[in-house]
């Protein structure tokens, strides 16, 4: 490892100057909420860390969490930042395949034992180790074994945060999240479906910097990302304040740019940095879109109604256990009435 | 399930349940008692005009009562009618109505509502008081006037710390919000909240009745 580039070594071949370092060293700062005295400390640890080794480990997933990550319109800072990390393992992105894959992974284990991070996309499938297996090895067996040696998981989406898809209701594979199954390290969860690249960057630049993941909120999310919500964070909550919705996709509030509230956005329950780092290099996000928020980084986001339903709709439960309600309200309002009228009968008669 | 899935799911289904029930319960309970014979000879016809004409009438105060009765009458009005406001012109109980109903209705701006809300609190707070401090009002209290005036006025306390962020999340003072609407709907049927769905059957009565016995009306 002592022979491995620094990462300021890596960024300044890659030809980011001094300013842009800076700039995005800010930034960081910035966005994780520390103070302004804190930049020159994340420029020297980020400039002076050796890269430090990343297994990633893809479960039962679809990979957007991995295209979130590497499909920027243009390179970055924070995508460099990536790249300088050793990325030791990864499906969807290394080279090798087959034994020299798992080789590779051994061996950073190895070389690295107690200093790795292990990023984890996906869920974990309970029901039957052979749901999804990676070399003939289930996700369960190799998730244990590698995090064994690491010094820190981080859950990557919201399938390995919380289960996600793959544990919606019914759950067939009996899918559950890295949380559920890793108890003796620590865990952040950056979720999202897919999470937001800066996010990701900035809990791997908190680790660089301090040695240490970041503040996080009762469901292991950092704070600096996950401490308000989309709602609070929104543009067009004015709108909302005003009592101005779009009530359909196509009617004059959604052309004039409303709130989507009576469309079914989760904004208020949904706690993501969406609205303030955005997406795309900070061009819009789902609500600047057009489009409700759906709840996407919070645990079961999937079964928590109808992405269209508004958040106050309430849930009365069938009409027919309605109607048998008020079939019992009908029997026992007859029941009352008859003892009502004994006792009428029995007063009238004693006077 | 979270606290929030609780209150829309389970909470508020098994409240409905049992506001339904307690409502019916209660109406065909009244509807099937025997009526009392009246042997005495009608002074005026009664019937629905009368009964309509109370149901008026009682709004407002008998004159030899008018000052008397003006504060606590004033505040309950303002109670009454900035409840009617905030259960029905906030936009996000509209779109709950809506999804139970099918039909929506122009809402006010939230800020208007928050002032409604506080205005209520405030007159719901005078009426106990008062209640507490009338001698005669104070005696003929009981649990039930104590209790029905703690969860009508819980939801709108509860309602106004949810854009204020106030002690808890916001899905957590949604929750508790739903929760304790949950617990006005259950307690509805059988207290004198029940006046919501009599108060109109009641004063119609109390009208036929008066006018049969030629009682001025």
């Amino acid at each position: 490892m002592k022979n491995k580039p620094t990462v300021g070594e890596i960024l300044q071949a890659k030809g980011v100057s001094r300013r842009g370092f800076l700039k995005y060293c800010a930034t960081t700062a910035s966005l994780l909420a520390l103070p302004p005295a804190m930049i020159p400390r994340i420029a020297k640890a980020i400039e002076s860390a050796r890269r430090p080794s990343v297994i990633w480990l893809s479960f039962q997933e679809c990979t957007g969490c991995t295209e979130s990550l590497t499909r920027s319109a243009a390179p970055t800072v924070e995508g460099l930042i990536f790249d300088a990390i050793s990325l030791d393992y990864h499906h969807t992105l290394q080279a090798a395949s087959g034994d020299q894959a798992e080789a590779a992974r051994h061996a950073a284990m190895e070389e690295n034992e107690g200093g790795y991070l292990v990023l984890v996309d996906g869920s974990i499938p309970m029901g039957n180790p052979g749901f999804s297996t990676i070399a003939g090895i289930s996700n369960y067996d190799m998730l244990m074994e590698t995090v064994a040696g690491a010094a820190a998981v981080v859950s990557i989406g919201t399938c390995a945060a919380f289960g996600g898809i793959p544990g919606a209701n019914p759950n067939p594979t009996g899918a559950v999240s890295v949380g559920d199954l890793v108890k003796d390290k620590p865990i952040i969860n950056v979720p999202g479906c897919p999470p937001i690249p800066m996010v990701m960057t900035a809990v791997l630049t908190q680790f660089l910097t301090f040695g240490q993941l970041p503040e996080v909120d009762k469901y292991g999310r950092p704070l600096a990302f996950f401490g308000q919500t989309i709602h609070d964070r929104c543009y067009r909550r004015p709108f909302y304040e005003q009592g101005k919705f779009a009530n359909t996709f196509d009617d004059e509030g959604a052309k004039a740019g409303w709130c989507l509230y009576k469309l079914g956005c989760k904004g208020p329950t949904t706690y993501n940095a969406c609205a303030t780092v955005k997406w795309n290099q900070g061009t819009s996000f789902p609500i600047e879109s057009g489009h409700p928020c759906l709840g996407c980084s919070e645990p079961d986001f999937w079964d928590k109604g109808g992405f269209y339903e508004p958040l106050s709709t309430g849930n009365f439960g069938s009409g027919a256990k309605v109607a048998g309600a008020a079939a019992a309200g009908v029997a026992l309002g007859a029941v009352a009435a008859v003892a009502g009228r004994r006792r009428q009968a029995k007063y009238t008669k004693e006077a | 399930m979270d606290l929030l899935e609780f209150a829309r799911g389970p909470a508020l289904q098994w409240a409905a349940y049992i506001l339904v029930a307690g409502t019916i319960w209660r109406i065909v309970g009244i509807v099937l008692l025997e009526k009392k014979p009246d042997y005495s000879e009608p002074r005026k016809s009664g019937g629905y005009p009368a009964a309509i004409k109370v149901i008026w009438t009682r709004a407002f105060t008998a004159e030899p009562f008018a000052k008397a009765t003006l504060y606590p009458k004033m505040m309950a009005y303002v109670m009454h009618i900035g409840l009617f406001a905030v259960i029905f012109l906030f936009t996000p109980h509209i779109v709950f109505f809506e999804g139970w109903t099918g039909f929506d209705w122009p809402g006010l701006p939230n800020s208007v509502i928050f002032f409604i809300g506080v205005a209520t609190l405030v007159s719901g707070v005078a009426l106990l008081v008062r209640r507490l401090t009338n001698p005669v009002l104070k005696l003929i209290s009981n649990f039930d006037d104590y209790f029905s005036w703690f969860v009508t006025l819980l939801p709108v306390v509860t309602g106004l710390l949810i854009p204020v962020r106030a002690l808890f999340r916001y899905e957590d003072l949604l929750a508790i919000h739903i929760l304790s609407v949950a617990l006005l709907l259950i307690w509805l049927p059988f207290g004198k909240l029940g006046h919501t769905f009599l108060v109109f059957v009641t004063r119609g009565t109390t009208g036929m009745v008066f006018e049969r016995r030629g009682a001025k009306t």
